[in-house]
């Protein structure tokens, strides 16, 4: 190789054409994830006709039927008795009566949106808060058998969920579990549970025992030095378990449609079973899913920054 | 301010000992360094002291109070880290006032006595900042500034130079050794790096393989030698040793190296062992046309004021601390001459030195 073939470049800063390809590559990707979402946000302000018209519409007139349906049961009258009603007094009433359908209440949607809040952060917040603890005791202390309790820790995820979904609906017919929030909050830590053990293990080793030790022989006890100076650096660590957990929890499907039913049901079952006028009404399940999907987008941007100092925690030694 | 006295102290890690019946007493109001190589039983000595590490057996008196199984809260003693352990989410003020504020002071009070150690180690400036940001040597002045304002009995400080790099070492060093007669609190300093102990104790004691080897002044330690391992551990260049012929009787004043007669301090103790080995530093041999060993020189640093010179012999390879007055070229024989008084012999077995004349009225062992 001769001396003049070699062009000044670095090994770490890749070359112009390199940066080009990589752009691109993350656009398309962009792409095809945005693509799906793009789809459901605007099907839920479509209607109904425009939302199963082939060849899709791109530019279509908004409406927000979809959310109207969404949120609301209807019965169909006759134009007569809809005439007899008069001019609607609200925008929804309007939307639902040119379809020749008349309001007669609210609809589920909300309860069960509700019921997911409740579950879904409640048993986010008990598996962060027990996946700390003992994380915290596996990392710091002495425990016997420590690595067969961290494997049988691990070992509770190695099966699908699912496959243990038929003694879980018989212990929880039995127990009187079954379509309750305290059921579901419960099942949903269990399944939680060891990942947050796992991934918080990782985050508290990381965590110099020096830190507890200055606080310790500052007078402190071991449960303030946890309080004061572990928690404080675990934040990134706990932030980002505690956005796994609520995106599994979130987005369970198959126990909750297994073990709920009337009471407790959360969203993700009902929303595909959103029955309209002669069929699916897609326009109201894209209008669910567009609500469902907030709250986690929602929170993963709110804790970005501490998302991606926990991801890349431990990465790099200072 | 207290007096720290350890007894019989010993720690095993399951069936490794990293302490073995250690038993010395720091002084109220003295500077005392542990020296020995990493793993020696330092470290481990120093957090028993803090009450971070139980002991297996033995005892620790705080001011005369038995302090061994307390918790380190409890026993009012301050602990500089290696690493400094600032806590990252608080900012320098925090930081330092984290004790205080455990201890239930006034919020006032401890705002003077933030900022009043603060000023002390000139880092009044910095109170309001996040240590992320700061400098080693200012991290490590808020680590001390941590530790000063509890006001506690005793200091404790694990190598707090170790992460510094060398020039700044020194000058903390100082800054260190100023701040403690300024304090006058007892302070236990642990450390490998025998210039910084030499340059800072009252007194230093040598630990090896878990055993304190010998406790005394930096002079003393450095004149009189207990064992071979603390004359090689201490001086740099280290110590020279030569292998001699044992089999000597007490009053004896020579030892045959290689036929020649090397004068020793008279000794007090006889040498039942066929071998002897004498100990010599660089700055106490001299070279001569003529002298007890002759050799070749194999090196020559020069040094500024001096030189130092490798001479090869018979009976080994010896460094020389020479004037540059002396002037050698490489493969030139030379004489070597030794200061007769300052000569150690040791067991080469158990490698303790022998009680002779340079050990006169000194404790010993």
């Amino acid at each position: 190789m001769s001396a003049g073939a070699t062009s000044a470049h670095s090994v770490v800063e890749s070359k112009a054409v390199g940066k080009w390809i990589a752009g691109l590559l993350v656009m398309a990707y962009a792409l095809v994830a945005v693509v799906p979402l793009a789809w459901i946000f605007s099907t839920g302000f479509k209607s109904p006709p425009d939302s199963i018209s082939y060849p899709p519409k791109v530019i279509f007139e908004p409406s927000l039927e979809g959310y109207v349906n969404l949120f609301t049961n209807r019965s169909r009258q006759t134009p007569e008795y809809i005439e007899s009603l008069g001019t609607a007094t609200t925008w929804y009433d309007d939307i639902v009566r040119k379809r020749n359908m008349v309001i007669t209440g609210p609809s589920r949607f909300k309860d069960r949106y509700v019921n997911s809040v409740v579950i879904g952060f409640g048993s986010t917040f008990l598996a962060v808060f027990l996946g700390t603890l003992a994380a915290y005791g596996f990392s710091r202390f002495r425990v016997p058998l420590k690595d067969d309790l961290m494997f049988f820790i691990l070992s509770t995820r190695m099966m699908p969920p699912i496959a243990v979904a038929i003694p879980i609906f018989l212990m929880y017919r039995t127990l009187g579990l079954s379509d309750t929030i305290l059921g579901m909050i419960l099942l949903y830590t269990a399944v939680n549970v060891s990942l947050a053990v796992w991934l918080l293990k990782g985050f508290m080793d990381e965590i110099p025992r020096e830190y507890e030790e200055a606080a310790v022989v500052d007078g402190y006890t071991r449960l303030q030095a946890f309080i004061k100076v572990v928690l404080p650096q675990a934040r990134a660590g706990i932030a980002a378990t505690a956005i796994f957990c609520l995106i599994f929890a979130w987005n369970e499907y198959a126990f909750a449609l297994l073990l709920t039913s009337g009471n407790a049901q959360t969203a993700p079952p009902f929303i595909p079973i959103i029955i309209g006028e002669g069929g699916l009404d897609w326009p109201a399940v894209a209008a669910g899913t567009t609500l469902f999907l907030l709250p986690i987008v929602f929170f993963t941007v709110l804790l970005r920054n501490q998302l991606l100092r926990g991801i890349t925690f431990g990465a790099v030694r200072k | 301010m207290a007096e720290i006295r350890v007894e019989q102290l010993s720690k095993a890690f399951a069936d490794f000992v990293a302490v073995r019946e250690s038993s010395f007493t720091v002084r109220d109001g003295e500077f005392f360094v542990m020296l020995g190589p990493s793993g020696c039983g330092k470290t481990t000595t120093l957090r028993m002291i803090a009450g971070l590490e139980m002991p297996t057996s033995g005892r620790i008196y705080l001011d005369g109070e038995d302090v061994t199984y307390k918790r380190g809260g409890e026993r009012d003693i301050a602990f500089v880290f290696q690493l400094f352990a600032l806590y990252p989410h608080m900012n320098v003020r925090k930081n330092i006032s984290f004790p205080l504020r455990m201890e239930g002071v006034a919020r006032r009070e401890v705002r003077e006595r933030t900022e009043e150690v603060a000023r002390m180690l000139q880092i009044d400036h910095l109170l309001n900042r996040p240590v992320a940001g700061l400098s080693s040597g200012d991290r490590q002045r808020v680590a001390l500034g941590r530790a000063i304002v509890r006001r506690a009995k005793a200091f404790l400080m694990d190598e707090p130079l170790g992460a510094l790099d060398a020039e700044f070492r020194e000058l903390m060093c100082e800054e260190l050794r100023l701040l403690h007669d300024r304090i006058g609190a007892t302070s236990v300093y642990v450390t490998h790096d025998q210039v910084e102990a030499m340059s800072m104790a009252d007194r230093i004691c040598v630990m090896n393989n878990a055993e304190v080897l010998q406790i005394g002044p930096p002079s003393e330690i450095y004149a009189r030698p207990a064992t071979r391992f603390v004359a090689g551990f201490i001086g740099s260049p280290a110590m020279n040793f030569l292998s001699g012929k044992g089999g000597l009787e007490a009053g004896a004043t020579s030892v045959r190296v290689n036929g020649a007669a090397i004068a020793v301090p008279r000794l007090h103790e006889t040498l039942d062992h066929d071998d002897a080995i004498i100990g010599v530093r660089p700055e106490h041999i001299g070279i001569a046309g003529e002298g007890a060993l002759k050799g070749r020189v194999f090196a020559v640093e020069y040094m500024g004021s001096r030189q130092l010179v490798t001479v090869d012999t018979d009976a080994g390879r010896l460094r020389v601390r020479a004037p540059n007055t002396v002037r050698v070229d490489f493969g030139e024989t030379v004489g070597l001459d030794f200061d007769s008084e300052r000569l150690v012999v040791f067991h080469p077995e158990t490698e303790r030195a022998l009680a002779s004349d340079l050990f006169a009225g000194v404790a010993h062992g």
